[in-house]
Protein backbone atom coordinates (compact mmCIF):
# COMPACT_ATOMS: atom_id res chain seq x y z
CA UNK A 1 0.00 0.00 0.00
CA UNK A 2 1.21 3.54 -1.06
CA UNK A 3 0.71 4.80 2.22
CA UNK A 4 2.42 2.48 4.20
CA UNK A 5 5.63 2.59 1.80
CA UNK A 6 5.99 6.06 2.64
CA UNK A 7 5.43 5.37 6.12
CA UNK A 8 8.36 2.81 5.92
CA UNK A 9 10.71 5.28 4.47
CA UNK A 10 9.85 7.43 7.76
CA UNK A 11 11.28 4.79 10.08
CA UNK A 12 14.40 6.26 10.90
CA UNK A 13 13.08 9.73 11.88
CA UNK A 14 10.52 8.00 13.70
CA UNK A 15 11.71 10.14 17.37
CA UNK A 16 10.54 13.71 16.95
CA UNK A 17 13.25 16.53 16.83
CA UNK A 18 12.89 19.25 19.74
CA UNK A 19 13.60 22.65 19.36
CA UNK A 20 16.58 22.07 20.99
CA UNK A 21 17.70 19.41 18.52
CA UNK A 22 17.54 16.42 21.25
CA UNK A 23 15.37 13.49 20.49
CA UNK A 24 11.76 13.79 22.06
CA UNK A 25 9.43 10.91 22.39
CA UNK A 26 5.69 11.43 21.88
CA UNK A 27 3.29 9.91 23.90
CA UNK A 28 0.02 9.55 23.98
CA UNK A 29 -1.85 9.09 26.96
CA UNK A 30 -5.86 7.96 27.34
CA UNK A 31 -7.10 8.02 30.57
CA UNK A 32 -11.21 9.15 31.63
CA UNK A 33 -10.19 10.77 34.88
CA UNK A 34 -9.66 14.46 34.59
CA UNK A 35 -7.39 14.09 37.73
CA UNK A 36 -5.28 11.46 36.17
CA UNK A 37 -4.92 13.14 32.90
CA UNK A 38 -3.74 16.53 34.62
CA UNK A 39 -0.43 14.48 36.20
CA UNK A 40 -0.11 11.91 33.31
CA UNK A 41 0.86 14.88 31.12
CA UNK A 42 3.17 16.42 33.71
CA UNK A 43 4.98 13.71 34.42
CA UNK A 44 5.47 13.08 30.62
CA UNK A 45 6.16 16.56 30.30
CA UNK A 46 8.56 16.93 32.96
CA UNK A 47 10.45 13.40 31.34
CA UNK A 48 10.95 15.84 28.36
CA UNK A 49 7.96 13.51 26.30
CA UNK A 50 5.70 15.41 23.74
CA UNK A 51 2.38 14.68 24.95
CA UNK A 52 -1.29 13.98 23.84
CA UNK A 53 -3.54 13.58 26.10
CA UNK A 54 -7.30 12.51 25.44
CA UNK A 55 -10.35 11.17 27.33
CA UNK A 56 -11.24 7.96 25.59
CA UNK A 57 -10.24 4.76 23.68
CA UNK A 58 -12.21 6.53 20.66
CA UNK A 59 -10.50 9.82 20.83
CA UNK A 60 -7.13 7.72 20.86
CA UNK A 61 -8.39 6.07 17.61
CA UNK A 62 -9.01 9.13 16.42
CA UNK A 63 -5.93 10.73 17.00
CA UNK A 64 -4.00 7.96 15.65
CA UNK A 65 -6.37 7.81 12.30
CA UNK A 66 -7.68 4.82 13.08
CA UNK A 67 -11.21 5.01 13.71
CA UNK A 68 -11.70 4.29 10.03
CA UNK A 69 -12.76 7.78 8.61
CA UNK A 70 -10.96 7.72 5.00
CA UNK A 71 -10.28 11.01 5.48
CA UNK A 72 -8.18 10.92 8.67
CA UNK A 73 -6.27 7.77 7.52
CA UNK A 74 -2.24 7.55 6.85
CA UNK A 75 -0.87 10.42 5.09
CA UNK A 76 1.93 12.25 4.43
CA UNK A 77 1.71 14.16 7.90
CA UNK A 78 0.35 11.22 9.63
CA UNK A 79 0.93 11.13 13.87
CA UNK A 80 4.06 10.12 15.10
CA UNK A 81 3.58 8.13 18.35
CA UNK A 82 6.43 6.69 20.34
CA UNK A 83 4.19 5.25 22.91
CA UNK A 84 1.07 4.88 23.76
CA UNK A 85 0.16 5.18 27.92
CA UNK A 86 -3.39 4.07 28.91
CA UNK A 87 -5.89 3.20 31.68
CA UNK A 88 -7.57 0.23 31.60
CA UNK A 89 -11.09 1.17 32.71
CA UNK A 90 -12.90 3.26 31.26
CA UNK A 91 -16.01 3.73 29.67
CA UNK A 92 -17.40 2.09 26.65
CA UNK A 93 -13.98 1.22 25.20
CA UNK A 94 -11.40 0.03 27.66
CA UNK A 95 -7.84 0.35 28.00
CA UNK A 96 -7.93 -3.70 26.85
CA UNK A 97 -9.96 -3.19 23.66
CA UNK A 98 -8.04 0.15 22.69
CA UNK A 99 -4.67 -2.30 23.33
CA UNK A 100 -6.66 -5.03 21.01
CA UNK A 101 -7.67 -2.83 18.51
CA UNK A 102 -4.41 -1.08 17.87
CA UNK A 103 -2.51 -4.61 17.87
CA UNK A 104 -4.53 -5.56 15.37
CA UNK A 105 -3.55 -2.91 12.78
CA UNK A 106 -1.11 -2.29 10.20
CA UNK A 107 2.19 -3.08 10.81
CA UNK A 108 3.41 0.71 11.47
CA UNK A 109 0.43 1.13 14.57
CA UNK A 110 0.80 -2.65 15.71
CA UNK A 111 4.69 -1.66 16.66
CA UNK A 112 3.76 1.40 19.00
CA UNK A 113 4.51 0.06 22.58
CA UNK A 114 1.43 0.38 24.56
CA UNK A 115 1.36 0.08 28.49
CA UNK A 116 -1.68 -0.14 30.67
CA UNK A 117 -2.24 1.38 33.66
CA UNK A 118 -4.73 0.59 36.24
CA UNK A 119 -5.58 1.09 39.94
CA UNK A 120 -6.21 -2.84 40.41
CA UNK A 121 -3.49 -5.55 40.76
CA UNK A 122 -5.33 -7.93 39.29
CA UNK A 123 -3.38 -11.00 37.81
CA UNK A 124 -5.62 -12.12 35.29
CA UNK A 125 -6.09 -8.94 33.89
CA UNK A 126 -2.65 -8.27 33.90
CA UNK A 127 -1.83 -11.78 32.27
CA UNK A 128 -4.69 -10.62 29.30
CA UNK A 129 -2.92 -7.52 28.39
CA UNK A 130 -0.01 -9.10 28.16
CA UNK A 131 -1.19 -11.81 26.24
CA UNK A 132 -2.55 -9.41 23.96
CA UNK A 133 0.79 -7.47 23.51
CA UNK A 134 1.08 -4.79 26.03
CA UNK A 135 4.58 -3.90 26.53
CA UNK A 136 3.78 -3.24 30.45
CA UNK A 137 1.34 -3.05 33.26
CA UNK A 138 1.15 -0.13 35.17
CA UNK A 139 -0.35 0.23 38.87
CA UNK A 140 -1.79 3.74 39.62
CA UNK A 141 -1.10 6.08 40.62
CA UNK A 142 1.62 6.48 37.87
CA UNK A 143 5.55 7.69 39.34
CA UNK A 144 8.08 9.41 37.88
CA UNK A 145 10.16 6.67 38.47
CA UNK A 146 7.65 4.36 36.62
CA UNK A 147 7.73 7.10 33.38
CA UNK A 148 11.44 7.71 33.22
CA UNK A 149 12.25 3.82 32.86
CA UNK A 150 9.96 3.24 30.22
CA UNK A 151 11.46 6.43 28.45
CA UNK A 152 14.72 4.32 29.08
CA UNK A 153 12.97 1.43 27.70
CA UNK A 154 11.62 3.20 24.98
CA UNK A 155 14.22 4.88 23.42
CA UNK A 156 16.88 1.84 23.44
CA UNK A 157 14.01 0.19 21.33
CA UNK A 158 14.20 3.22 18.87
CA UNK A 159 17.90 2.27 18.84
CA UNK A 160 17.20 -1.52 18.58
CA UNK A 161 15.47 -0.91 15.99
CA UNK A 162 17.39 1.13 13.99
CA UNK A 163 20.02 -1.52 14.48
CA UNK A 164 17.72 -4.42 13.35
CA UNK A 165 17.30 -2.85 10.37
CA UNK A 166 21.05 -2.59 9.62
CA UNK A 167 22.75 -6.42 10.41
CA UNK A 168 20.63 -9.55 11.32
CA UNK A 169 20.43 -11.21 14.64
CA UNK A 170 21.20 -14.55 15.55
CA UNK A 171 18.46 -16.78 16.73
CA UNK A 172 19.78 -17.93 19.42
CA UNK A 173 19.93 -14.51 21.27
CA UNK A 174 15.75 -14.09 20.65
CA UNK A 175 14.08 -16.86 22.80
CA UNK A 176 16.09 -17.94 25.82
CA UNK A 177 13.59 -19.33 27.96
CA UNK A 178 15.60 -18.04 30.97
CA UNK A 179 15.02 -14.39 29.87
CA UNK A 180 10.97 -14.88 29.78
CA UNK A 181 9.96 -13.29 32.75
CA UNK A 182 6.48 -14.42 34.31
CA UNK A 183 3.99 -11.52 35.25
CA UNK A 184 3.30 -13.70 38.86
CA UNK A 185 7.48 -13.12 39.40
CA UNK A 186 8.00 -10.41 38.29
CA UNK A 187 4.87 -8.74 40.25
CA UNK A 188 6.09 -9.63 43.53
CA UNK A 189 9.85 -8.06 42.78
CA UNK A 190 7.77 -5.02 41.31
CA UNK A 191 5.55 -4.53 44.50
CA UNK A 192 8.71 -3.94 45.98
CA UNK A 193 10.31 -1.33 43.81
CA UNK A 194 7.94 0.28 41.28
CA UNK A 195 4.16 0.11 40.25
CA UNK A 196 5.33 -2.65 37.08
CA UNK A 197 4.57 -5.36 36.25
CA UNK A 198 7.48 -6.18 33.88
CA UNK A 199 10.48 -4.60 36.12
CA UNK A 200 13.16 -4.76 35.37
CA UNK A 201 12.49 -4.57 31.36
CA UNK A 202 15.40 -6.13 29.60
CA UNK A 203 16.47 -5.88 26.19
CA UNK A 204 16.24 -9.63 25.99
CA UNK A 205 12.80 -9.85 27.11
CA UNK A 206 11.81 -7.22 24.60
CA UNK A 207 13.93 -8.93 22.08
CA UNK A 208 11.94 -12.77 22.75
CA UNK A 209 8.39 -11.23 22.89
CA UNK A 210 8.83 -9.18 19.30
CA UNK A 211 9.73 -12.55 17.63
CA UNK A 212 6.67 -13.65 18.46
CA UNK A 213 4.72 -10.92 16.85
CA UNK B 1 2.52 38.39 59.14
CA UNK B 2 5.94 36.83 59.28
CA UNK B 3 7.71 35.26 55.92
CA UNK B 4 9.09 32.79 57.96
CA UNK B 5 6.46 31.68 60.51
CA UNK B 6 3.83 31.78 57.48
CA UNK B 7 6.25 29.36 55.83
CA UNK B 8 6.81 26.97 59.55
CA UNK B 9 3.17 27.09 59.84
CA UNK B 10 2.76 25.53 56.10
CA UNK B 11 5.37 23.07 56.80
CA UNK B 12 4.16 21.92 59.86
CA UNK B 13 -0.02 20.92 58.51
CA UNK B 14 2.12 19.40 55.79
CA UNK B 15 4.31 16.90 58.35
CA UNK B 16 1.07 16.56 60.15
CA UNK B 17 -0.75 15.49 57.63
CA UNK B 18 1.89 12.94 56.07
CA UNK B 19 1.79 11.63 59.49
CA UNK B 20 -1.70 11.25 60.70
CA UNK B 21 -1.75 9.27 57.40
CA UNK B 22 -4.19 12.10 55.63
CA UNK B 23 -2.00 11.64 53.08
CA UNK B 24 -0.01 9.43 51.53
CA UNK B 25 3.48 9.47 49.49
CA UNK B 26 1.99 10.39 46.47
CA UNK B 27 1.23 13.82 47.53
CA UNK B 28 5.23 13.81 48.01
CA UNK B 29 5.02 12.97 44.13
CA UNK B 30 3.32 15.59 42.84
CA UNK B 31 5.29 18.29 44.95
CA UNK B 32 7.96 16.59 42.98
CA UNK B 33 6.19 17.49 39.63
CA UNK B 34 6.25 21.20 40.82
CA UNK B 35 8.96 23.93 39.74
CA UNK B 36 9.91 27.34 38.75
CA UNK B 37 7.56 27.09 35.47
CA UNK B 38 4.83 25.47 37.53
CA UNK B 39 4.69 26.77 41.03
CA UNK B 40 1.41 25.79 41.55
CA UNK B 41 0.89 22.73 40.58
CA UNK B 42 -0.15 20.66 43.30
CA UNK B 43 -2.37 23.06 44.51
CA UNK B 44 -4.42 22.97 41.08
CA UNK B 45 -4.20 19.30 40.83
CA UNK B 46 -5.90 19.28 44.48
CA UNK B 47 -8.67 22.26 43.32
CA UNK B 48 -9.03 19.99 40.15
CA UNK B 49 -9.55 17.10 42.98
CA UNK B 50 -12.15 18.71 44.84
CA UNK B 51 -13.99 20.42 41.81
CA UNK B 52 -14.17 16.92 39.37
CA UNK B 53 -14.98 14.58 43.04
CA UNK B 54 -17.40 17.02 43.65
CA UNK B 55 -19.83 15.67 40.55
CA UNK B 56 -18.95 11.94 42.14
CA UNK B 57 -20.10 12.90 45.27
CA UNK B 58 -23.40 14.24 44.08
CA UNK B 59 -23.80 11.54 42.03
CA UNK B 60 -23.35 9.07 44.65
CA UNK B 61 -25.90 10.91 47.16
CA UNK B 62 -28.27 10.40 44.35
CA UNK B 63 -27.97 6.81 44.00
CA UNK B 64 -28.36 6.07 47.57
CA UNK B 65 -31.27 8.40 47.46
CA UNK B 66 -32.64 5.93 44.83
CA UNK B 67 -35.11 2.99 45.08
CA UNK B 68 -34.43 0.00 43.93
CA UNK B 69 -30.11 0.66 44.96
CA UNK B 70 -28.28 0.40 41.73
CA UNK B 71 -25.58 -0.86 43.61
CA UNK B 72 -23.49 -1.82 40.06
CA UNK B 73 -23.79 2.28 39.73
CA UNK B 74 -22.52 3.16 43.01
CA UNK B 75 -19.56 0.85 42.70
CA UNK B 76 -18.25 2.64 39.54
CA UNK B 77 -18.93 5.44 41.29
CA UNK B 78 -17.22 5.01 43.92
CA UNK B 79 -14.35 3.43 41.97
CA UNK B 80 -13.57 6.33 39.92
CA UNK B 81 -14.41 8.09 43.69
CA UNK B 82 -11.27 6.06 44.60
CA UNK B 83 -9.16 6.82 42.02
CA UNK B 84 -8.96 10.38 42.23
CA UNK B 85 -8.21 9.99 45.98
CA UNK B 86 -5.61 7.76 44.78
CA UNK B 87 -3.90 10.09 42.41
CA UNK B 88 -3.59 12.98 44.70
CA UNK B 89 -2.16 10.92 47.70
CA UNK B 90 -5.64 11.33 50.25
CA UNK B 91 -4.98 8.46 51.47
CA UNK B 92 -7.40 8.35 54.58
CA UNK B 93 -10.21 9.45 52.20
CA UNK B 94 -9.45 6.57 49.99
CA UNK B 95 -9.45 3.78 52.62
CA UNK B 96 -12.22 4.92 53.69
CA UNK B 97 -13.83 3.80 50.06
CA UNK B 98 -12.67 0.23 50.53
CA UNK B 99 -15.25 -0.47 53.27
CA UNK B 100 -17.62 0.91 50.87
CA UNK B 101 -16.63 -1.38 48.51
CA UNK B 102 -17.04 -4.31 50.60
CA UNK B 103 -20.92 -3.44 51.58
CA UNK B 104 -21.73 -2.61 47.86
CA UNK B 105 -20.38 -5.51 46.77
CA UNK B 106 -22.73 -7.39 49.37
CA UNK B 107 -25.40 -5.15 48.58
CA UNK B 108 -25.66 -3.85 52.00
CA UNK B 109 -27.13 -0.21 51.99
CA UNK B 110 -27.19 0.69 55.42
CA UNK B 111 -23.39 -0.21 55.71
CA UNK B 112 -22.78 1.61 52.20
CA UNK B 113 -24.72 4.58 53.30
CA UNK B 114 -23.03 4.53 56.81
CA UNK B 115 -19.84 4.69 55.09
CA UNK B 116 -20.22 7.23 52.45
CA UNK B 117 -21.62 9.89 55.49
CA UNK B 118 -17.93 8.80 56.95
CA UNK B 119 -16.10 9.39 53.31
CA UNK B 120 -18.02 12.67 53.10
CA UNK B 121 -16.28 13.76 56.78
CA UNK B 122 -13.08 12.82 56.21
CA UNK B 123 -13.11 14.51 52.36
CA UNK B 124 -13.77 17.75 53.61
CA UNK B 125 -11.49 17.56 57.18
CA UNK B 126 -8.90 17.08 54.46
CA UNK B 127 -10.36 19.85 52.38
CA UNK B 128 -10.32 22.66 54.92
CA UNK B 129 -6.83 21.57 55.87
CA UNK B 130 -5.24 21.65 52.56
CA UNK B 131 -7.19 25.01 51.68
CA UNK B 132 -5.24 26.51 55.05
CA UNK B 133 -1.90 24.84 53.49
CA UNK B 134 -2.33 26.82 50.45
CA UNK B 135 -3.77 29.91 51.91
CA UNK B 136 -0.07 30.20 54.16
CA UNK B 137 1.89 29.18 51.20
CA UNK B 138 0.48 31.92 48.98
CA UNK B 139 0.53 34.40 51.71
CA UNK B 140 4.21 33.67 52.58
CA UNK B 141 5.41 33.78 48.65
CA UNK B 142 3.30 37.20 48.50
CA UNK B 143 6.02 38.73 51.30
CA UNK B 144 9.30 39.48 49.93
Amino acid sequence: MAGGEVLRQNLPEKLEESPSGANELHVLAVDDSLVDRKVIERLLKISSCKVTVVESGTRALQYLGLDGDKKSSIGFDSVKVNLIMTDYSMPGMTGYDLLKKIKQESSVFREIPVVIMSSENILTRIDRCLEEGAEDFLLKPVKLSDVRRLKDFIMRGEVKEGEKRCCKRSRSEDCSPSSMTHPCDSSLLSSLSSSSVLSPLSPSTLSSKKSRL
Amino acid sequence: MDKVRLQREAAFIRSSLLDQGYLDEQFIQLEELQDNDNPNFVEEVVTLFYTDSARLIYNIDQALLSNPTDFTKLDDYMHQFKGSCSSIGAKKVKNECNGFGEYCEVQNYDGCFRTFQQIKQEYITLKKKLETYFQLLKEAAQIK
